[in-house]
């Protein structure tokens, strides 16, 4: 089948897609979109994590036709051309990268709590990001990270 | 010429500064950020086909017959493959072993054994193609008691080699006589389960068909060159034939030490003439690489009555599953390590590592030091109670330092202030008690298991002792080839080792020590490859030790060429002549000129090997011998509470004192010690592989859980730098040592708040609410 929709601000489509494809499948290796990972294909990793019109989602337990006609931003959406998002500053000044598989998801999901919690406390943060396994870094720098970032952005809005 | 992938790794450019001691920013950090990085499971080249891999579903069974025909005869499958199409030697194996089949023939002997290959052009269509290779087994009962293995003659063999691939023994002194000797007797019996390294980038990776006849392989590994001496033997090629370059590496952790999926691909690519890219799920990862091996121990310690150890009588059995993978050095670890860092006049130790029809077990984080980790530390806890002191003490009473002799007789011969530690740690505030208004503080969480009732809080301390790099009289090197050259009016460092980046920051600590070295800025990460010289493995917590001392050390070289060349340009002595900021700066005269004046058209390069200093093995019989060529310590203090009606645990604080000798880049070693600590943390409340009779029964994350942001509580470091004289810097590797104390501190701290024997990790609910 061939399905259609949004991604990061520009309308793509795939052929010859199996109705059995995930949206991550297809945005990895049809759109040639593989930011979004894929540690588990089973919807208990957090890195596929992308948003589906505004609300973030496990791409992997989303059948790419679920999405057709729809708007999917992904982790190479979040940068406005060659200046990353204050997220993606915070991840790389903090230390909260390492291996990076966990990233995009992390950062999708960080970032979608930032637009939507000026200052969260460690608790909202802990609570946003439980979906997201991360294998390196026991988490320390990736909370840090996400205070510098939502402080960064509630200073200048 | 062979034809790259369209995603495929490159040359990272270092950004900013930052030399040895700074925290400097990772090289790949922004890639990784912005989706941009090339794991091994993003490659992608016109044409490929994708493969897949049948695997036993029986833990033992003899294979009588394998029929392709019909998968063969699915729509767009090119090719199946079997062991009759391997085209070389038909086993591999890590360190030389080579006993695994590359896919098995006459028996499979652990569950997930490969046994077929396929190559078609959508993953779909290769699993479904999987489903119609006909094989005929004939079933047998799976041969899973690690202690008959290891001790009963009688027990059939799961190997033709035998059932016990290594027995360590340690003798010290005389324990029966210190036995008549002993006021206090401690005795226990302990278990580790079989933890996996969860690493989250999948096994994965790329096979080209080159013109030649070799192949192009792309993927993520620790250790390239041992990879390749596998691979090459396998494949009927020689080693030049074999072009592997490191894709983005997902974590690691020992568990992408030995091969998974690159022969496979490399068949299946040599076959077809088509690319072929293999990536596992989940599912499969958990049967497509070894595990942390379990562990059955025995202690038994006598001291007097001041809590001084008098003799420790140990006996470690691991099991190693199938295949030998590492478990012959992870037996080495657990016997030279069995008792810790504690002085003891009398031991024996006995450590066996044996072979069962269970998963094989080899390589991950604090390899074998792990498991007697656990059992040396609860046995400490069991002689403070049983001798009336508190744990700091007995701890501080029987610990080694730097002059004393580790159980093998090794002396000890760079600064280990444990005692030290181990106040430091004691003495660290205590976190606020739980607020039983707030749920998301308590055990249970927002499950909303319990407001404050049934809550108590524990203590506990844990010490790790781990061996860094490789031990027991390996030639351990690495080699870096380092190039000086002006490019765009600026002098920049290339720097090309085979080391493996998985997530640890070396590439960040190359491009420092570059600029330390040299002087100059600008430092460009080429992508690791086997057109230089072998960098060991990414693992025994050796890679800034090793590389980083290969990096030094071609660095030298490349500025004794700089410093030729200034002293006949300027004038002026070499040893009045230094590299800093991009210039050429005289001692006496200040600044000379800038680096790219000095170097013009020239370029400098060099390739060095750096050698840690020479180790022994271990004696067959006393296992006397200096067989570790460093030691590094980390001290935990773990504060739980515990919702004792229902056995909740929440880990609140960890805290850890750990010496690294000298800190390279604070940010990425803390990072080291929070991930050590949070994958201790999975080991002691969390992570097991279930086994039941050879079968895994749990290889999902949602039935195998590791820490998520909400189990991993803050942490509190306290990092020192006691200087070790023979390593690059004055550092100790600091990957490890975390991994092994923050497990015993947690478990110590549930015992404290419950007072449980609790003898087995993970601890589980059941076994708090005594209702297992
Ligand atoms: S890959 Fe989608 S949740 Fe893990
Ligand atoms: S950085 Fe490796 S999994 Fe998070």
């Amino acid at each position: 089948m061939r399905v259609g929709f949004t991604v990061n601000g520009r309308e793509e489509t795939a052929d010859d897609v199996w109705e059995g494809e995930s949206l991550l499948y297809v945005l990895r290796e049809r759109m040639g979109l593989p930011g979004s990972k894929n540690a588990c294909e089973q919807g208990e990793c957090g890195s596929c994590t992308v948003l589906l019109d505004g609300v973030p989602v496990c791409s992997c337990l989303v059948a790419a036709g679920q999405a057709e006609g729809r708007r999917v931003r992904t982790v190479e959406g979040l940068a406005e051309g060659d200046r990353q998002a204050p997220i993606q500053e915070a991840f790389v000044e903090c230390g909260a990268v390492q291996c990076g598989f966990c990233t995009p998801g992390l950062l999708v999901q960080a970032h979608d709590l930032i637009e939507r919690v000026p200052r969260p406390s460690d608790a909202d943060i802990r609570e946003a990001l439980a979906g997201n396994l991360c294998r390196c870094t026991g988490y320390e720098k990736i909370l840090a990270a996400v205070r510098l970032a939502a402080n960064r952005r509630a200073e200048n809005p | 010429m062979s034809v790259a992938p369209a995603r495929a790794p490159r040359d990272i450019a270092a950004p900013g500064g930052g030399g040895v001691g700074d925290s400097a920013l990772r090289p790949d950090g922004v890639l990784k950020v912005r989706g941009e990085f090339a794991y091994s499971s993003d490659l992608w080249i016109d044409g490929m086909l994708w493969g897949a891999t049948l695997r036993s579903p029986h833990p033992r069974a003899k294979i009588l017959s394998i029929d392709t025909s019909e998968a063969l005869a699915h729509p767009g499958v090119w090719t199946v493959l079997t062991h009759e199409d391997v085209p070389g030697r038909k086993h591999f194996g890590v360190d030389h072993t080579w006993d695994q089949p590359v896919l098995a023939f006459d028996e499979v002997r652990h569950q997930g054994e490969p046994i077929a290959l396929v190559a078609a052009d959508h993953p779909e269509t290769a699993r479904r193609a999987l489903e119609k290779i006909r094989i005929e087994y004939e079933v047998l009962e799976p041969l899973t008691d690690a202690r008959r293995a290891a001790f009963d003659p009688a027990y059939p063999r799961v190997q033709p080699r035998g059932n016990v691939a290594r027995h360590q023994p340690v003798r010290v002194g005389d324990v029966d006589a210190a036995r008549e000797l002993a006021e206090v007797v401690v005795s226990g019996e302990f278990q580790v389960g079989m933890q996996d390294q969860a690493f989250l980038g999948p096994e994965s990776g790329l096979a080209i068909p080159a013109e030649d006849g070799g192949v192009d392989l792309y993927v993520a590994t620790q250790w390239m060159h041992n990879d390749l001496e596998q691979i090459g033997p396998c494949l009927g090629l020689a080693e030049d034939k074999i072009r592997m370059t490191l894709s983005g590496v997902g974590g690691a952790f020992g568990g992408r030490e030995d091969l998974s999926m690159q022969i496979h691909a490399a068949m299946l690519a040599l076959r077809t003439g088509k690319p072929v890219k293999i990536v596992y799920n989940r599912y499969e990862s958990f049967f497509g690489h070894v595990h942390r091996h379990p562990a059955q121990m025995r202690y038994e310690y006598g001291a007097t009555k001041d809590g001084r150890i008098v003799y420790a009588d140990v006996e470690i059995i691991l099991d190693g599953g199938a295949y030998t993978s590492s478990t012959k050095n992870v037996v080495g670890n657990a016997a030279s390590l069995a008792v810790g860092p504690y002085v003891i006049p009398n031991v024996r130790i006995d450590a066996y590592g044996v072979y069962t029809n269970n998963p094989p077990c080899g390589a991950m984080r604090g390899f074998g030091a792990v498991q007697a980790c656990f059992a040396f530390e609860s046995m400490m806890d069991r002689l403070a109670d049983a001798c009336g002191l508190d744990p700091v003490t007995v701890r501080q009473v029987n610990a080694a330092a730097e002059g004393s002799a580790l159980a093998t007789g090794q002396i000890i011969w760079a600064p280990l202030p444990m005692a030290e530690m181990l106040q430091t740690a004691r003495e660290l505030p205590m976190p606020a008690p739980a607020d039983t208004g707030d749920l998301r503080d308590l055990p249970g969480g927002v499950s909303q298991t319990t407001h404050g009732e049934g809550v108590r809080r524990g203590v506990g301390y844990g010490v790790g002792l781990k061996n860094i790099c490789f031990s027991e009289g390996y030639d351990d090197y690495s080699t870096a080839r380092v190039r000086l050259e002006v490019i765009g009016g600026e002098p920049v460092a290339m720097v090309h080792t085979a080391a493996a980046e998985v997530g640890q920051g070396l590439v960040t600590l190359e491009a420092q020590i570059a600029r330390t070295e040299l002087g100059v800025r600008r430092v460009v990460i080429q992508p690791a490859d086997n057109r230089v010289g072998d960098a060991g493995s990414s693992s025994a917590s050796r890679q800034s030790y090793m590389t980083g001392g290969a990096v030094m050390t071609a660095c030298q070289a490349v500025r004794e060429g700089m410093a030729a060349l200034a002293a006949a340009r300027f004038g002026h002595a070499r040893d009045d002549l230094s590299f800093t900021g991009d210039k050429v700066v005289s001692e006496s005269a200040g600044v000379l000129g800038t680096i790219a004046e000095l170097l013009g058209d020239a370029v400098i390069e060099e390739t060095r090997e750096y050698h840690h200093r020479p180790t022994t093995g271990m004696d067959p019989v006393t296992g006397r011998g200096d067989s570790h060529a460093q030691l590094a310590l980390c001290v935990h203090r773990a504060v739980v509470d515990v919702d004792v009606d229902l056995g909740l645990v929440k880990v609140v604080e960890l805290a850890a004192v750990q010496d690294v000798g000298r800190i390279l880049n604070r940010v990425a070693l803390e990072g080291q010690i929070h991930g050590g600590s949070a994958q201790g943390l999975g080991l002691a409340v969390m992570e097991e592989i279930v086994v039941e009779n050879g079968r895994v029964r749990n290889p999902s994350f949602t039935d195998y859980l590791i820490p998520t942001i909400l189990d991993m509580p803050p942490m509190r470091l306290e990092i020192l730098e006691n200087a070790d004289p023979r390593a690059p810097y004055g550092l100790r590797g600091a990957g490890e040592p975390s991994t092994l104390s923050s497990t015993p501190a947690i478990v110590a701290a549930i015992r404290d708040a419950t007072g449980l024997a609790l003898t087995r990790v993970p601890v589980r609910p059941e076994h708090i609410t005594g209702s297992s």
